[in-house]
């Protein structure tokens, strides 16, 4: 998959769930439509949960790279 | 919650009011809804809430009439998700089932007949609901409420494998569940899925990172399907996984898996054939789960073949 550039990034390692969704809804929300943020999340309940809000927003995920304990989303804002 | 239910002790109230002479319709307290309290001349009328849904238009109505009724001004809501209202005096339950009439709300029931039947939020406005509980609640309440069984019988829908309607206590209970079908053109090999599955039954291929799926680990809950960023996974088909049998109070039971996909439109024959297979089989006074111990359970599937068909494997 071709690296896709991003608009800003967001580090959520060692946020709690739902902690985690609020602060990627907000900067998504203070984005534009068709910008790309980056969501730095851990393994485990944030990777379980997160996406599927994302998601459930509306939002697509169109880029995942998992980096030893957390992932690196690339999601486009709607 | 008391046992003391009226109906037993209908023929021996007497109408015997002070001052006017008042005339009570006992088939009212006969179908139930009408529960003694310890209080001298008190009772609780429970109302019929399926799913335990209400609109704010009548829930509104609602409380005026309970606000003028109950001695006591207080509603408790029940174990089965219906509103009661309490410190009701008998007197008063032709005047009180006029008003809730009116604003469209009927009594619930007590003794061996088909309740009202309890469900989650289902997939209407829960992310994890998988089938539309509310919408079944409904069905069953109009098609089933009342019916004759041998003892009670209890109905109830959960939207996912969660369980909050506790389907597993219930003598006939229905669980949504999700079929997911993996398409690997679309699958980037993100391995969320496999984060996402908490029953371990997604682990992901450690050089390309997709799926491998083990069936027999999955309680198809669709965490796959929500996960995943590129619709790779996606829902095959979704139906009720089917409980008899089982039932809470002094001695539980647990209930026993009887279908695996039952498709909404079929929820309907299965009450319908089960209830007939009960009401054949069952003893006055034995909940359903003991009759298929006595009766046996193959008796009882061989019975519901035409509808549970195929479903799958049955996990007695």
């Amino acid at each position: 998959m071709a690296e896709t550039k991003t608009d800003a990034t967001i580090d959520l390692r060692g946020v709690m769930c739902p902690i985690n969704f609020v602060k990627t809804k907000l900067k998504l929300e203070m984005m534009s439509p068709g910008e790309v943020l980056e969501v730095i999340l851990d393994s485990g309940e944030p990777i379980q949960n997160v996406p599927k809000s994302i998601k459930e927003e509306g939002h697509r995920i169109v880029e995942v790279k998992k980096e030893g304990d957390f992932f690196r989303l690339k999601v486009e804002r709607s | 919650m008391t046992d003391h239910f009226i109906q037993d002790k209908t023929t021996k109230v007497t109408v015997n009011l002070e001052g006017a002479e008042q005339k009570m319709d006992f088939n009212d307290l006969k179908s139930g809804g009408f529960i003694k309290q310890r209080q001298k001349d008190l009772f609780t009328v429970r109302l019929r809430c399926p799913g335990g849904r209400l609109s704010t238009e009548k829930l509104i109505e609602i409380s005026k009439i309970a606000h003028k009724y109950s001695k006591k001004g207080v509603v408790h809501f029940s174990f089965r998700q219906s509103l009661e209202i309490l410190y009701v005096d008998y007197k008063e339950f032709n005047a009180i089932v006029a008003e809730l009439e009116k604003i469209g709300q009927k009594v619930a029931s007590c003794g061996p007949r088909v309740r009202v039947p309890t469900a989650c939020g289902g997939c209407e406005y829960n992310p994890n609901g998988l089938t539309d509980t509310q919408k079944m609640a409904e069905m069953v309440d109009k098609t089933f409420f009342g019916t004759p069984t041998p003892h009670k019988f209890k109905t109830s829908f959960s939207g996912c494998p969660i369980d909050c309607a506790r389907t597993k206590e219930m003598d006939l209970g229905f669980q949504g569940v999700v079929d997911p079908k993996w398409e690997e053109e679309a699958c980037t090999g993100c391995t969320i899925c496999a984060e996402a599955c908490k029953e371990g039954a997604i682990e992901s291929d450690p050089d390309t990172g997709k799926p491998i799926f083990d069936p027999l680990k999955c309680i198809w809950c669709g965490d796959c399907i929500r996960a995943c960023p590129t619709e790779a996974w996606r829902p095959k088909r979704y139906g009720h996984i089917v409980r008899i049998g089982g039932k809470h109070g002094r001695h539980p039971m647990e209930a026993v898996e009887v279908c695996s996909f039952l498709p909404d439109e079929k929820v309907a024959d299965a009450i319908r054939l089960t209830i007939e297979w009960y009401n054949a089989n069952g003893r006055r006074g034995e909940r359903i789960g003991n009759t298929l111990k006595r009766v046996g359970l193959d008796n009882y599937l061989k019975f519901m073949e035409p509808v549970f068909q195929n479903n799958q494997a049955v996990k007695a």
